[in-house]
């Protein structure tokens, strides 16, 4: 262990001259990135209103708000928020089923290899993306001005929103089927319904599966969410709770929630992998 | 062609067809039993969600008309027939955009500094101590787990209305959902050059900063490009909270029924959502090839 002496230092410049002398642009193109990133951050933090003293009196009553939380305690209203966690796990459930029902006849017609007209597959397509690109947030609040108040409506903001989702999944995963069987099917004398029966649907069924799994998953963080806004489910506890400022119910609250979504999480990756095989999913 | 098929034994064949029918029988006797099993949990769901069909049916018409609605201005006109008329809180509106795109790039980037902080400690191979990495992963877990808009409704309550209360809502959900990503990543490193640098003697920093940092940097920002672009989507109905933005002023016009409004918002929203992707998708293949991709 001992440092390079001066000879050798100079040796060393000459034979890695583009390590030691880089040229000025990319010695400072990072400290610019930085700079101009930093100078963004600055911006943003003096136009939405950040002050210390904001900051410092927010901190110091979300400590509070912590120490009230402790500990999580629900009251007598236990049963009602069991039966709350119900619902959000109905409408998740329901939602994607609904969602799933509607996508795949629609996920046909967004396959290049089933509709090869363009005329057809891009307005659907440039639909699909319309949908996805609206929130499911937002779709809960139209949903609500339409069905009224409650777990309905969150069935169907849910539905409607992935709907667009899952439609685009599920025609990709149409897409990537091996062609061969579709046609031996076609070579045996089938149909185009045969086909679709029994060269694609064998093949897309285990992803699909999986896919509708998945968002069965992220749907019961979704389906908590749009509780929020009025559509039943725990969510709508929750904001009530803190609307109301009881901290202990809401902690608890959140706890429920942490716990069911772990609980699906599990349930539905052994189920995910009973189906699929151990391999990850698309 | 001229071969002829050639056909088994009677008794052979009865046996094979036997086994066959049999697993056959099994498979849809299974499947069968699923989509029962299937099927009851949806009726019990849809009565625990107290689905309706008399109410869909009686109000779908409202639900087509709704939209309808929302493309007629006040005079009953269509709304791309003025658009002047259609859009005439712009100014307004463009403000509480820049305002909530402003809310997530703050958010995002004080999201990933803390990630950045802590996601070393976190992951398996450059953790200094169990017991920390055990602590710092449950922190990011909860911090990812808790929906943003939940965070959103505490804050409001501790900061008060306004985007403050947005930007740190988001920020802290960053931090969990990129400090997982991070580490991740870390995980993925070669871990040679680590052992380069230890065995001249440096520390646990210096070992993070010159063998691991370079090998995950570029995985750091195009993680968080796409976050940012996540985060866009989520300010956007944070403000339906109170925690600003444009999303407060969409529901607002939801719940007033601003019919026209509605969709200028919308179109407003969908429009600049979709240039970020654009533009992150972009910036993200161009810095970093297609490999870098998430």
């Amino acid at each position: 262990m001992s440092r390079p002496t001066a000879p050798d230092r100079a040796q060393y410049r000459m034979r890695y001259r583009d390590v030691f002398d880089r040229p000025a642009s990319s010695r400072l193109a990072m400290p610019a990135m930085v700079m101009l990133a930093t100078s963004i951050l600055v911006f943003g933090l003096v136009d939405l209103d950040f002050s210390p003293a904001r900051l410092w009196s927010g901190v110091h009553q979300l400590g509070w708000i912590s120490l009230m939380m402790l500990p999580p305690d629900p009251g007598s209203s236990l049963p009602l928020y069991l039966k709350a966690l119900g619902e959000t796990l109905s409408i998740a459930l329901l939602g994607t089923t609904l969602a799933a029902v509607l996508a795949f006849p629609v996920s046909l017609l967004a396959a290049r290899n089933i509709v090869r007209s363009g005329v057809v597959r891009f307005p659907v397509r440039r639909f699909l993306d319309s949908i996805r690109g609206v929130d499911t947030l937002i779709w809960a609040l139209v949903w609500i001005n339409v069905v009224g108040l409650g777990p309905f409506a969150g069935v169907l903001a849910i539905a409607v929103s992935d709907f667009g989702a899952l439609g685009k999944l599920f025609s990709e995963a149409i897409e990537a089927v091996d062609q061969k069987q579709v046609e031996g099917i076609r070579a045996s004398g089938g149909n185009a319904l045969h086909e679709i029966r029994f060269g694609l649907i064998p093949q897309v069924l285990p992803v699909i599966a999986g896919q509708v799994l998945y968002f069965i998953e992220s749907n019961t963080r979704s389906a908590t969410i749009i509780g929020i806004v009025g559509a039943g489910g725990i969510g709508l506890q929750l904001a009530e709770q803190i609307r109301v400022l009881e901290w202990q119910k809401v902690s608890f609250l959140i706890l429920m929630i942490l716990v069911a979504v772990a609980a699906i999480d599990w349930i539905s990756s052994k189920l995910r992998f009973a189906i699929i095989g151990r391999r990850a999913v698309a | 062609m001229a071969s002829t098929v050639s056909i088994l034994p009677q008794v052979q064949l009865a046996a094979l067809n036997e086994t066959y029918r049999k697993a056959v029988v099994q498979r849809r006797l299974r499947s069968a039993l699923a989509a029962a099993v299937f099927l009851a949990v949806l009726v019990v769901a849809a009565v625990g969600a107290e689905v309706n069909l008399r109410t869909l049916f009686t109000y779908f018409g409202n639900f087509v008309s709704y939209f309808d609605r929302i493309l007629k201005l006040d005079s009953g006109a269509r709304v791309w027939t003025d658009f002047g008329d259609w859009f005439w809180g712009w100014d307004k509106w463009l403000r509480m955009l820049g305002e909530t795109i402003l809310a997530s790039y703050v958010g995002t980037l004080i999201g990933a500094v803390a990630a950045f902080a802590l996601n070393f400690l976190a992951a398996e191979n450059t953790s200094p101590a169990p017991w920390l990495r055990f602590v710092v992963r449950r922190l990011l877990e909860f911090a990812r787990s808790v929906p943003s808009i939940v965070f959103a409704l505490v804050f409001v309550i501790a900061f008060g209305l306004g985007p403050m209360a947005g930007v740190l809502a988001i920020a802290i959900h960053s931090t969990g959902a990129l400090g997982k990503l991070f580490s991740e990543v870390v995980e993925n490193a070669d871990m040679r050059p680590v052992e380069g640098v230890q065995s001249t003697g440096a520390g646990w920093l210096s070992c993070m900063r010159f063998a691991v940092l370079p090998q995950v940097i570029a995985g750091y920002a195009s993680y968080t490009l796409l976050r940012f672009e996540i985060n866009v989507r989520e300010a956007s109905v944070l403000g339906f909270v109170g925690a600003g933005g444009i999303g407060q002023e969409l529901v607002v016009a939801i719940r007033k029924f601003y019919y026209s409004d509605v969709s200028a918002i919308l179109v407003m929203i969908v429009v600049t959502v979709f240039c970020i992707d654009i533009s992150t998708g972009w910036l993200r293949s161009r810095l970093f090839g297609r490999e870098g991709r998430a």
